[in-house]
C-alpha cells in the first residue's frame, strides 16, 4: 500500500507500519507522530525511536521490558512519552514492524 | 485500528487475582501489562491465595501447583514429554517435585522475556497499572501494608474495587 507521508511516497501496510524500514527520515517520523497524537517529537522522543531503529536492524526482539532496560528510557518515561500503546506508537514512527511479543 | 460504532473499545481491565500459584498468578500479569501495552487501564486486586503474589515473604517464592491439578501434564513442565501424559498427582505431592517444575517453568518463561514477579508486578506499576489488596483477605491471613510489596497503591474493601472500576468500556475478569 502506497501512502504520502510528509510529501514522500512510502510504503506502508494496512495499520500504517512502514513496510520498508530504509524509506524512514526525520520528517516522515514527525509527520506519523502528528497523525498518532503525539505531537512535536522532542530530543526525548527521537532517543527511543533512533535506539529502535538500531536494535530493529540488529534483529533484537523489542518489548516493553526490554526497553525499560536499555538504560535510553525507563518504562514510566516511555508511557509518558508515547501515550496511548508505548512500544507500538514508537515502534511506527520509527519506522520499523509492529512489535509482535505479548510483554 | 478502526473501530466501527458497534465494538466499543475495552476502556480498563480489573482483574481480580485469587489464587496463589505461579500458574495462578501469571495469567493476570501478563493480560494487565498487555492492556498497559495497548494504552487500555489496568488494575489488578489480588484476594485470597492471591495475597501470596504481594506479601514479600512469599512472592519470590510462587511455585507451579503439581497437585490437584489435573491440567497439568508432562509436557506443561517442559519435560519434553507429550502433552497427552498427565502428570501424576501422587508425584506431585513427593517433596522438591513442585519446586522443580517451578525451576522449569521459571526457565521457560525467563526465554520468553517474561519477568519474574516482583519485577512484573514493577512493570505494571511504572506503566501506570494500579495493584490493590483485598482488605478480608488481609485479615483473614493477619497482614498488614507493611508486609506487601512497595508497589502496592492500597488495601481496598469489595465495595472500593467497585467503584474504582467503574464506567463504560470496563470489564471485570476473574482469575
Amino acid at each position: 500500500m502506497k501512502k504520502t507521508i510528509a510529501g514522500t511516497e512510502i510504503d506502508v501496510n494496512e495499520e500504517g507500519y512502514l513496510a520498508d524500514a530504509t524509506q524512514w527520515n526525520e520528517a516522515i517520523a514527525a509527520a506519523i507522530a502528528t497523525e498518532e497524537g503525539i505531537g512535536a517529537l522532542t530530543d526525548a522522543h527521537m532517543k527511543v525511536v533512533i535506539y529502535l531503529r538500531e536494535q530493529q536492524a540488529k534483529g533484537a526482539s523489542l518489548t516493553i521490558r526490554s526497553m525499560g532496560k536499555s538504560g535510553v528510557v525507563t518504562t514510566k518515561e516511555l508511557y509518558d512519552l508515547f501515550p496511548g500503546g508505548p512500544l507500538k506508537k514508537s515502534s511506527k514512527i520509527a519506522g520499523i514492524p509492529k512489535p509482535v511479543g505479548c510483554i | 485500528m478502526s473501530t466501527p460504532d458497534d465494538k466499543q473499545p475495552v476502556k480498563k481491565m480489573s482483574i481480580i487475582v485469587s489464587r496463589g500459584s505461579l500458574d495462578g498468578i501469571y495469567p493476570a500479569l501478563i493480560m494487565a501489562n498487555g492492556a498497559r501495552m495497548e494504552g487500555i487501564e489496568a488494575s489488578l486486586f489480588f484476594t485470597f491465595f492471591g495475597l501470596n503474589a504481594l506479601a514479600n515473604k512469599t512472592l519470590d517464592h510462587l511455585k507451579v501447583s503439581t497437585v490437584g491439578n489435573a491440567a497439568l501434564n508432562m509436557a506443561m513442565p517442559m519435560l519434553g514429554l507429550p502433552i497427552t501424559m498427565p502428570f501424576p498427582t501422587v508425584m506431585g505431592a513427593i517433596p522438591g517435585v513442585s519446586a522443580f517444575a517451578t525451576h522449569l517453568m521459571n526457565k521457560e518463561m525467563e526465554k520468553l522475556a517474561i519477568p519474574p514477579v516482583r519485577e512484573f508486578l514493577e512493570l505494571i506499576s511504572d506503566s501506570g497499572g494500579k495493584i490493590f489488596a483485598c482488605k478480608l483477605a488481609m485479615d483473614m491471613f493477619k497482614l498488614k501494608k507493611e508486609d506487601l510489596m512497595d508497589r502496592v497503591d492500597d488495601v481496598l474493601t469489595v465495595g472500593q474495587f467497585y467503584e474504582e472500576s467503574a464506567g463504560v468500556g470496563t470489564h471485570i475478569l476473574f482469575t
